[in-house]
């Protein structure tokens, strides 16, 4: 039979719909799996309220269960503790790195007007002299940045505390 | 049972202002003045379907009827929604959009943050989740006030007839009834006096580091929270129901 840890490593091999570098496991969506009344239950925890991503993510995470040989899992979805960029695991922001986007910096934007974006890494060339072009990006989760070095637009994925 | 009756009031209004404003928001989709923009006031309105979605999951369960999220956004008579009428004013142009978010993100930040601590657990949770996001869309709303009230003549005066427009309907938000008092009582929300002062102070300081006025009119127009709404409200909910109208209980 099997066991959680062994449910937890076939989400591992469930991608981000929008972010594929990275799986849902590197991301921290994937809370407490537990079996209730021989149904396993796996908790996930929305990134953004209105992430379009999570219903294919549920989706995809079914269908590999299935593919698993379980089919009896079903998604919970929970609201707290809200998700926050920490649980991004540090292989996660690594492979976000290499895929060209700024993984958060671990502080959270400061006042409400005028503050200068967080200092934030160009992905392709390492320099911190980069500015903040958009505090929204290609999807809810992300900043548009460009490096003033060597000029690469990237996304920074924003800081969410 | 009266009480749940009140709580679940209460949470419409918050759904019903976030799902109204993210259809106007969701209005601006392939029509912003910079892609940039085109792209955050879009982001804007998906994390506040979002944050509606969520606020009509704990309505739904609080009402007991069966009814579910789609049901409640798409299925009800106009009176029935208790949106402030400050949402459902049209787009305009730029600056009005702005200011109306504006207005609107510093009345939701104070908010949200007071009912993190509210003592019904799926409350604060919708709270500690959407306060996160809230945080970005004030922080978007007041620089660009303050770009577009200390930037151009023309940019100023357009950003200072929004907000003498749009101050008539600023007062609703901070509308209460029996049932809020009873909420109070119980200790399960925050009075709105609180919020409304640090609105007025968030409000008071970016004018100011904008260039721009405080209306010195004290018009009220009120009636959204009681399910009167002003003539926009209809237009909106043709769009947004079409298809549950049209397909009865679709879903995709």
């Amino acid at each position: 039979m099997v066991n959680a840890d062994q449910i937890r490593s076939f989400l591992a091999e469930v991608s981000d719909p929008e972010i594929p570098v990275l799986t849902i496991t590197d991301l921290g969506v994937v809370q407490q799996i537990y079996l209730n009344n021989d149904a396993w239950i796996v908790e996930l925890t929305p990134t953004y309220s209105g992430c379009p991503a999570m219903q294919q993510i549920e989706v995809d995470l079914l269908a590999k269960l299935k593919e698993k040989g379980i089919h009896n899992a079903k998604v919970k979805h929970i609201l707290s503790p809200a998700w926050t960029t920490d649980w991004i695991s540090e292989e996660g922001r690594q492979k976000l790195r290499m895929y060209g986007i700024a993984p958060p910096v671990n502080e959270p934007d400061k006042g409400v007007l005028f503050a200068d974006g967080p200092k934030v890494a160009c992905p392709k060339c390492t320099s911190k002299d980069t500015r903040m072009v958009s505090l929204f990006g290609s999807t809810a989760c992300k900043a548009h940045y460009q490096c003033n070095v060597c000029l690469e637009p990237f996304d920074y994925f924003k800081c969410l505390k | 049972m009266m009480q749940e009756a009140a709580l679940f009031e209460y949470i419409l209004r918050l759904s019903d202002d976030s799902l109204i404003l993210g259809q106007r928001l969701g209005e601006w989709c392939g029509h912003g003045p910079i892609l940039e923009e085109d792209i955050a006031i879009t982001n804007i309105a998906l994390d506040l379907i979002g944050q509606a979605i969520s606020l009509y999951d704990f309505a739904a369960t609080l009402e007991g009827q069966g009814r579910n999220h789609d049901q409640l956004a798409y299925l009800r008579y106009e009176n029935e929604y208790k949106n402030a009428l400050l949402v459902e004013q049209p787009n305009g142009d730029f600056a009005m959009t702005i200011v109306r978010q504006f207005f609107f993100d510093a009345f939701r930040l104070p908010l949200w943050e007071a009912l993190m601590q509210s003592p019904i657990e799926q409350i604060a949770a919708i709270a500690a989740k959407s306060v996160k996001e809230t945080r970005y869309h004030l922080k978007h709303s007041s620089e660009w006030v303050v770009r577009l009230g200390d930037g151009t003549e023309e940019s100023h005066q357009r950003a200072q007839d929004a907000i003498d427009h749009l101050w008539r309907y600023t007062n609703e938000l901070f509308y209460e009834n029996a049932h809020d008092h009873s909420l109070h009582a119980a200790g399960l929300v925050p009075k709105l006096e609180i919020i409304q002062a640090k609105w007025n102070q968030t409000v008071k300081d970016i004018l100011a580091e904008a260039t721009l006025s405080v209306p010195a009119h004290n018009w009220k127009f009120e009636g959204g929270r009681e399910g009167r709404h002003s003539e926009h409200m209809g237009y909106i909910l043709s769009d947004l129901q079409y298809m549950q109208r049209a397909y009865p209980n679709m879903e995709w």
